[in-house]
């Protein structure tokens, strides 16, 4: 009988949906293989890469030859394989739909929201040399701060988490969403302290795997910072 | 009181989520919508669904808003068959990997086929310069290439012999730009 690798994933850290599966992975412990795919590099468009995912894209899970894509996907794969705390993906329907409703919601308005932000002052500039569009910048900050207030409204209200009393994989997505333009030395929730007080917990809940995978996001910012 | 289902059949999750309750008799409250007279606005809706969209469930107490969050809710809450959204856990994951990519993808491009092509020029009465019209063809080209290559490829539905809930997603978005007088089929036999 063969052994059973232990489950590949492909990351880049720069990425958003990247680092919600690292935090839940090392949060719980699971036990797997960490493969790094540089995307500034183009690591995401050789041969090899693109045999596996043929859209280029991270995060990607490699399960003894079963490949996934989608973080959401992957998420949720990751939770039930591997029997970690029933909160962080609730069994029961209504507090499960409350996860489902939150992770549909922010594949259109959060993710695109606050990546547009990350792409403008900090992607879009350095690839191409121009300085930044502010216009463009003004208009998509203030498109992410309405979502924002969706967020808070629709979602949090006064509860602790997004879903409910406890972290789910709701709040790791939406967490590293909004952490993305910190690589640009932005702060998106500084308007917004129900917000802040929400990350807060979350970093507290997943303690250290919180600034583990943000280092590769941090040492941007410094980068930057110390350019200017 | 019974489940009510408040659904305009003009939109593609609505459809989805309508055509699986019929499909599996979930006995509710059929509440129609209009979005073009923006029903959505009002203050009875506003009660139900802070998101304000359609499609939208209430339970009792509990309301829901996503047709991706109710589909998969109905499919628990009424022990749908189990193909619908298998339990095994690699074939859910192939399911949630399309219920996921589609948002922005076939989602997004087949509405504005729809948008382009009927509601603009025929409802709003404006007319669509023909490279707008051009670019969301090629996106919406791109995005039916890769349903067929990467989440259909030689299998006969997306999460492998049976027809599941991503099946069904994605019908109601490819047929959308049909409704605009678009034929997506053609030339594509798969």
């Amino acid at each position: 009988m063969a052994t059973r690798r232990l489950v590949e994933v492909y990351l880049d850290l720069l990425s958003q949906p990247c680092r919600a599966v690292h935090i839940l992975l090392g949060c719980n412990k699971i036990p797997h293989t960490a493969r790094t795919v540089a995307l500034r590099r183009g690591e995401n468009r050789t041969p090899e890469f693109t045999k596996l995912n043929p859209m280029q894209k991270v995060p990607v899970l490699e399960d003894n030859g079963f490949v996934l894509t989608e973080s959401d996907a992957i998420l949720k794969y990751l939770v039930t394989k591997y029997n970690v705390p029933e909160h962080w993906y609730p069994r029961q329907p209504e507090r499960r739909a409350r996860v489902d409703e939150y992770t549909a919601w922010h594949q259109t308005n959060t993710r695109p929201h606050a990546a547009k932000v990350f792409i403008l002052e900090v992607l879009l500039p350095a690839q191409s040399g121009s300085p930044v569009d502010e216009v463009r910048l003004i208009r998509a900050l203030s498109q992410l701060d309405d979502t924002l207030e969706k967020m808070e409204s629709m979602f949090l209200g006064r509860q602790p988490f997004l879903c409910g009393d406890d972290i789910t994989v709701a709040d790791l997505l939406a967490v590293c969403e909004l952490m993305q333009p910190v690589g640009g030395d932005r702060d998106v929730l500084q308007t917004h302290p129900q917000l802040q007080r929400w990350r807060s917990r979350v970093q507290a809940a997943v303690g250290d795997s919180f600034d583990r995978a943000h280092a590769v996001l941090y040492a941007l910012r410094d980068r930057r910072k110390a350019k200017l | 009181m019974a489940l009510e289902l408040y659904l305009d059949l003009y939109s593609q999750p609505c459809r989805s989520v309508y055509i699986f309750a019929k499909k599996n008799n979930i006995p509710f409250d059929l509440r129609r919508l209009s979005l073009l007279d923006g029903e959505q606005y009002g203050e009875e809706f506003g009660k139900i669904n802070m998101i304000r969209k359609a499609p939208a469930l209430r339970d009792g107490d509990f309301c829901l808003a996503e047709s991706i969050a109710i589909l998969l809710y109905l499919a628990e809450k009424f022990q749908t068959p189990d193909f619908w959204y298998p339990a095994d856990l690699q074939q859910r994951a192939r399911v949630n990997e399309y219920l996921s990519w589609q948002h922005m993808a076939i989602r997004m491009h087949g509405s504005k086929m729809f948008w382009l092509r009927l509601l603009i020029p025929k409802v709003l009465g404006v007319e669509v310069p023909q490279d707008k019209l051009d670019a969301a063809l090629e996106d919406l080209n791109g995005s039916l290439k890769l349903i067929e290559e990467k989440f259909l490829q030689d299998r006969p539905f997306i999460a492998g012999d049976h027809i599941s809930l991503a099946d069904l997603v994605a019908i109601v978005e490819v047929m959308q730009p049909v409704g605009s007088g678009l034929d997506v089929f053609e030339g594509d036999p798969s």
